[in-house]
């Protein structure tokens, strides 16, 4: 048998196909014959020393993906399967792979410690196999180099996969001391060296009570940073990535060794190569994101204490760090910009110059505007590029006070950079920079107006030059462009662009037409300029963006016509039509929210549902959603007469609402249906019985992505509004999810703020359920199959406000439910409200919100209860 | 092993304008359907219309037909509702032994009271039990039925609930039905209402006591059911005043006077759902004073000198109470059951000897039992643990009325747990 697998595993791994696939099945159905004999065999394959390493390789990895796998249902069967094999049979495996560990041949004992961790990841938390952490740790000891090597890298593909929680103090201190004894200068052999930085890295997160003593620490903190300075680069790159991981971990220990650390990294960022360089400028971005967090928290509530104290180590840092990032700005490399997957010195310096800038704002620009004024007029392109990236990477962040006087006069010379420079990287920069410019200092909300009518058309007529300019270039002219416009988003009904509208569209939708506008995702940031033009539009323009309609429905006939096409054209097909489909659902929703550019538009509706069926006869998930998205905004628009689409549309929705995989596209379906619901009122009704139970079988999935389940209660709301008391026959199903929700989501004692914010959409959903069909049964002779209920929704009403962590969101719904149920029940649940905290307490603080929405709905609620306990 | 990327998102919006495009219709659905509810509620002008419409005929007439169409098709394993609802209506047709088997399983039984539970002044109400047949009432298709524990025939009767007579159902549809738990008292041939199930129509299993009496009380007296006697309404029903298990309430309902004899005290949990079958969140009590069946008596009315049970006989010999699960008090050898020809699901009558009843840790270790014979054929059920337990204390050392007293007297928890505070502060 055991021959047998070698040649087997060999032939899995052969040139010709049709070996390898014999041998892949041979494979397949071993495994299905007898598991645990296939298991055992895999492990003596990879344990065997006169076997080759190709098979024994091979034999690790199936074992590795026999235990794990990254599909979570998958997973979870994996560990169940292996919980149950036979005990003998894992002692023997669980043998065979520490004893590998020893073996002179890297790539078994590198196998044999990865499938170790996996073992240890499903067998620590059941308490079995205590026995590893002790046996790796006496390895350490006794052995030659490349054993200890191999354990060091067990140890650290275990950080990496256990759970910190399942391994207890007295081990992690044990883990951790053999660890950094292995990083430690004194460590001869640079392979054990760098295994025990790598695990270090992964032991991190298990050494939260050793970073809080202060002797430990020092001591971990002087290994790491001795080994950022270890001859072999490998060693010093893994010693910046502990660091960086440090600085976010541990932000609040840093403080003792923040200036050795600028020092170390100064010295790297100047000096070493750049793997390491960008490690170490890594470490002040994760500094930066840190305290932007913390400063955050400051900004939105004064009073409350913010766990950790803001440090100020970047303010601290910024007379030497900004220096430091402005030189790496010049090392940019030759057509960076062109290539999508770039990441360099420059890049990386710039990105943390901005986070800098955000994490201290004001006090950035006196010390950067020297290095502008030095350099944005040199003959050198890379000094122009780099004091036009500086310029525009301190945008975000400082005021505009402070801001808005050197922007006026920048802004001339970019508009002429960008038309004249004869280098494409400065004018991509400029580009993007002006961008930047119109994201942060334009707009309502600014008080002094960088774009005036006198300078308006200038701006407007070098941006549309740009766009015939190189790809790269074009893009960035469109991505100005998109913050141009959208400064004026809510400017009233005269909007500046208007005079420009009609060349903007023109020149935007020639942008998408050029051969080469599929590279530097030129053509999609042309639509998405198009689609933000279309939403910042006026009624001026209504005329003009209907008249877009026919051009982009064109545009996508086109391309369902197009026929025998590659993989590769198939894909980029399936991209435009998302982005028409996208450009149409703006374009509708836009035109559906007024009423005469509403009727104008009716015209179309056939035409593009027509299209849009066609559209879902393609299989990729984002033009499905796209399309969803754009046909919502169809029902809106038109109204009861949708009713004619539902029969082709039904089974879409259908399949829209089955689709697990890609969530997006269910959530936005049960959005969608929430539209037609109220589109079609009660004309929905034949089609209730699919769709609810379509969504009842979301609700109980638990492969179904956890975000779509609050808007499937909510949908439940719409519908039962739509269709009143036919929605009777679904009770029985939905409210006991809906009760059952209700309790989980009742209290969230311990859970973080993710947790929090969470429960409350699921609040909110639940209570928008029983507000549509509290609604929709109102004054319909079955409102008594309600009363039942009443009693638990008032416990859950009332043990919510007891919690207290509601939101404004949670609390107006809420309140609302109030409402309605004595609206709905009236005098059949008048004493039970009253008994309710709900209607005193919570009616109380509610009507006397500031929010007018709650305070809204709490005098409705006030209303209705008044009238159901005074009959 | 491998550490994070460590790129970073460059010269790029953070935001997609696909996110935005979804965010945006996000908005607009919220938008539309904080308007629907607006409009639900009356509180925009622009429903009034909307509402108002009036349905055409043609449209009503589809609708029925795509009611009668669309059955859904439940996935019956994710689904089940409480099944006891929605064969009522069929099982008030049924007749004899199905009936009674049917029926015998409706009720929620409460335990005998042999501890205290906690929170009992908090989470309990408590009520003088009216001495009589526990009987289930449902009324429907103009008439009204009353069946015995067991599931034995009782009346045959018209009355005022909802469909319980050929007069008042007039605006009424099949669905409407009622089922009642209640105690027909002899003496003024009455059935006291002691709990609702189900109420024109719709379902109180799923409620709490809390609920449920509140119900019961105000529709009760609503029908006319709590009247005199007429010829459409053949009995009277009465309810049965309940109180919070507090000093006060058990005072009263001790020894205040009612229109009925008393048998035993009847505690319910606030908080529990109408639970067929035996539940502890229903408990029984009794002591000399508020009833004359303290200790079980046997066919004669004489009380027996030793206490007497009756155990079910299971396939495998063992005796069994009726609770689920069930608690085993011993065995009766092969020999023994070919003997006496008995078989399994026989109800068997045992004495309890002189050596009583053992325990280990508060379980049942040891029973000293004399087989006396099989019990009378109306039985349904054999004895519940608790109900064996009860007669057992009674016997030897009862819980007194100062027990329940106490428990809920000033060193109850709530009153612990508030000294505590005081302490810590």
């Amino acid at each position: 048998m055991a021959m047998e697998v070698t040649q087997v595993l060999l032939n899995a791994q052969s040139v010709d196909s049709t070996v390898r696939k014999h041998a892949e099945e041979s494979l397949r159905q071993f495994q299905e014959q007898n598991l645990s004999v296939f298991l055992l065999s895999l492990s003596g394959e990879l344990a065997g020393e006169d076997k080759p390493v190709d098979s024994r390789k091979l034999a690790g990895l199936i074992l590795k993906n026999a235990l794990d796998a990254k599909e979570q249902h998958r997973k979870y069967e994996l560990v169940q399967r292996w919980l149950t094999l036979d005990m003998g049979v894992k002692t023997q495996i669980k043998a065979c792979l520490l004893q590998t560990l020893s073996s002179p041949v890297h790539d078994a004992r590198s196998t044999a410690s990865q499938v170790i961790a996996k073992v240890a990841a499903i067998e620590l938390p059941q308490k079995q196999w205590p026995e590893l952490i002790g046996s790796l740790l006496s390895n350490i000891h006794q052995v030659p180099a490349h054993v200890k090597q191999a354990t060091l890298e067990t140890l650290g593909y275990l950080c990496e996969e256990v759970s910190p929680d399942v391994v207890d103090q007295d081990q992690v201190n044990k883990i951790l001391t053999a660890v950094v004894q292995g990083m430690n200068a004194n460590e001869v052999n640079n392979d054990v060296r760098l295994a025990a930085t790598r695990a270090l890295y992964n032991a991190l997160g298990f050494s939260h009570a050793n970073f809080s003593n202060d002797m430990e620490r020092d001591y971990i903190m002087r290994v790491v940073c001795e080994a950022t300075l270890c001859p072999d680069v490998k060693i010093r790159q893994a010693a910046f990535e502990c660091l960086v991981s440090i600085a976010s971990t541990y932000y609040e220990k840093l403080a003792p060794y923040i200036q050795d650390i600028f020092n170390i990294t100064a010295k790297a960022v100047r000096e070493d190569e750049e793997p390491v360089a960008l490690q170490a400028i890594e470490l002040w971005s994760s500094i930066c994101d840190e305290e932007i967090d913390i400063l955050e928290e400051y900004g939105g509530d004064f009073t409350a204490d913010s766990d950790v104290p803001c440090y100020y180590f970047i303010k601290q840092a910024l007379p030497a760090l900004v220096p430091m990032l402005l030189e790496t700005l010049l090392k940019q490399e030759e057509d960076q910009d062109l290539d999508e997957g770039a990441w360099n010195l420059a890049m990386a310096g710039g990105t943390c110059l901005g986070l800098v800038a955000r994490t201290v704002g004001d006090d950035i620009v006196p010390l950067v505007m020297p290095f502008i004024e030095e350099n944005i007029t040199k003959p050198d392109w890379r000094q122009r590029e780099a004091a036009t990236y500086a310029f525009g990477s301190i945008l975000e962040g400082p005021s505009p006070d402070k801001l808005t006087s050197i922007v006026n006069v920048a802004l001339n010379f970019m508009l002429t950079a960008l038309t004249n420079d004869p280098n494409s990287h400065v004018k991509d920069t400029t580009a993007w920079t002006l961008g930047r410019i119109f994201e942060f200092l334009h707009g309502s909300t600014v008080e002094t107006p960088i774009i005036t009518p006198a300078n308006c058309q200038q701006i407007v007529t070098v941006l549309l030059q740009s766009m015939n300019d190189a790809p790269n270039v074009a893009e960035k002219a469109c991505g100005a462009l998109y913050f141009l416009v959208q400064g004026y988003e809510d400017i009233g009904s005269t909007s500046p662009i208007t005079p420009y509208f009609q060349e903007i569209v023109k020149s935007l939708l020639h942008v998408t037409d050029r051969e080469d506008a599929g590279e530097s995702r030129l053509r999609t940031a042309a639509y998405e300029t198009l689609n933000e033009v279309v939403r910042c539009s006026t009624d001026e323009t209504a005329s003009m963006v209907l008249q877009l309609v026919p051009i982009i429905m064109t545009k996508l006939h086109q391309t369902l016509e197009a026929e025998k096409l590659s993989s590769d054209g198939r894909e980029k097909q399936n991209e435009l039509q998302g982005l028409l489909c996208g450009c149409l659902q703006v374009i509708t929703q836009k035109l559906g929210a007024s009423e005469p550019a509403k009727y104008a538009f009716m015209q179309f509706a056939d035409q593009i549902m027509n299209l849009f069926l066609r559209v879902f006869a393609c299989r990729s998930a984002t033009v499905h959603e796209e399309a969803m998205l754009a046909i919502g905004a169809v029902a809106h628009a038109t109204g009861p007469d949708f009713a004619k689409y539902m029969p082709e549309l039904y089974k879409y929705l259908e399949m829209g609402l089955q689709n697990f995989e890609e969530y997006q596209v269910c959530a936005v379906t049960v959005g969608v249906v929430g539209d037609i619901c109220r589109a079609l009122d009660d004309k929905v009704l034949p089609y209730c019985d699919g769709i609810m139970t379509q969504l009842l079988k979301d609700l109980s999935s638990n492969q179904l992505h956890r975000s779509v389940k609050p808007p499937i209660f909510s949908c439940f709301g719409d519908i039962a509004l739509a269709i009143g008391e036919n929605f009777e026959k679904y009770l029985m199903y939905a409210m006991p999810m809906l009760q059952s929700a209700a309790e989980l989501s009742a209290h969230t004692s311990g859970a973080d703020d993710e947790m929090i914010e969470y429960t409350n959409l699921l609040r909110n959903g639940i209570l928008e359920a029983y507000s549509g069909i509290f609604q929709g049964f109102k004054n319909s002779p079955k409102t008594q199959l309600l009363i039942p209920y009443a009693p638990h929704i008032l416990q859950f009403l009332d043990s919510i406000y007891m919690e207290k962590d509601m939101d404004d969101v949670v609390m107006k719904t809420a309140i609302g439910v109030l409402g309605d149920l004595a609206d709905t029940l009236g005098s059949n649940a008048g004493s039970l409200i009253q008994q309710s905290l709900s209607c005193k307490d919570f009616l109380n603080e509610c009507l006397s919100s500031d929010d007018h929405l709650i305070k809204e709905s709490a005098e409705w609620a006030k209303m209705a209860i008044a009238r159901a306990i005074s009959v | 092993m491998a550490p994070h990327d460590l790129r970073r998102p460059f010269k790029r919006p953070a935001i997609s304008d696909q996110q935005r495009r979804r965010d945006l219709s996000l908005l607009r659905q919220k938008q539309n359907r904080l308007d629907a509810q607006r409009r639900a509620r009356c509180l925009a002008s622009s429903v009034l219309s909307f509402q108002s419409e009036p349905k055409s005929p043609s449209q009503e007439q589809s609708h029925f037909e795509l009611e009668l169409e669309l059955e859904i098709e439940p996935d019956a394993e994710e689904h089940q509702g409480p099944a006891t609802t929605y064969d009522v209506r069929q099982a008030s047709k049924l007749r004899g032994t199905e009936a009674r088997r049917w029926f015998a399983k409706q009720l929620m039984l409460p335990e005998w009271m042999i501890d205290v539970p906690p929170n009992l002044n908090t989470d309990w109400y408590v009520f003088a039990r009216p001495a009589g047949k526990r009987c289930f009432v449902v009324s429907s298709n103009g008439t009204t039925v009353s069946r015995l524990r067991n599931g034995i025939l009782l009346h045959r009767f018209p009355s005022a609930l909802p469909n319980g007579a050929r007069i008042n159902n007039v605006s009424r549809s099949g669905q409407s039905y009622c089922i009642l738990d209640c105690i027909f008292h002899e003496p003024d041939q009455t059935y006291y209402v002691i709990d609702m199930v189900c109420w024109a129509g719709f379902s109180l299993y799923e409620c709490t006591a809390e609920f449920r009496f509140f119900w019961l009380n105000s529709k009760l007296v609503e029908v006319g059911a709590c009247d005199t006697p007429s010829t459409f309404h053949k009995y009277r029903f009465a309810t049965v005043p309940v109180y919070n298990c507090d000093q006060e309430g058990l005072q009263t309902a001790y020894i205040g006077p009612v229109p009925y004899v008393k048998d035993g005290l009847l505690f319910y949990n606030k908080h529990a759902h109408y639970q067929t079958g035996n539940t502890p969140l229903a408990l029984v009590w009794k002591d000399e004073n508020c009833s004359e069946y303290v200790i079980d008596t046997d066919s004669k009315g004489q009380v027996p000198n030793q206490q007497q049970l009756v155990l079910e006989l299971q396939d495998d010999g063992r005796l069994a109470t009726s609770d689920d699960p069930s608690v085993i008090f011993g065995w009766l050898n092969e020999d023994f059951i070919q003997k006496t020809g008995l078989h399994a699901g026989n109800l068997l009558r045992f004495a309890v000897n002189d050596g009583g009843l053992s325990f280990v840790d508060g379980k049942l270790e040891k029973a000293d039992l004399q087989y006396l014979g099989q019990s009378n054929r109306a039985r349904a059920f054999a004895d519940s643990y608790s109900k064996v337990m009860f007669q057992y204390i009674v016997r030897h050392s009862p819980l007194k009325i100062e027990h329940l007293f106490a428990s809920i007297g000033p060193l109850g928890d709530g009153d612990i747990a508030s000294h505590d505070v005081e302490m810590a502060a």
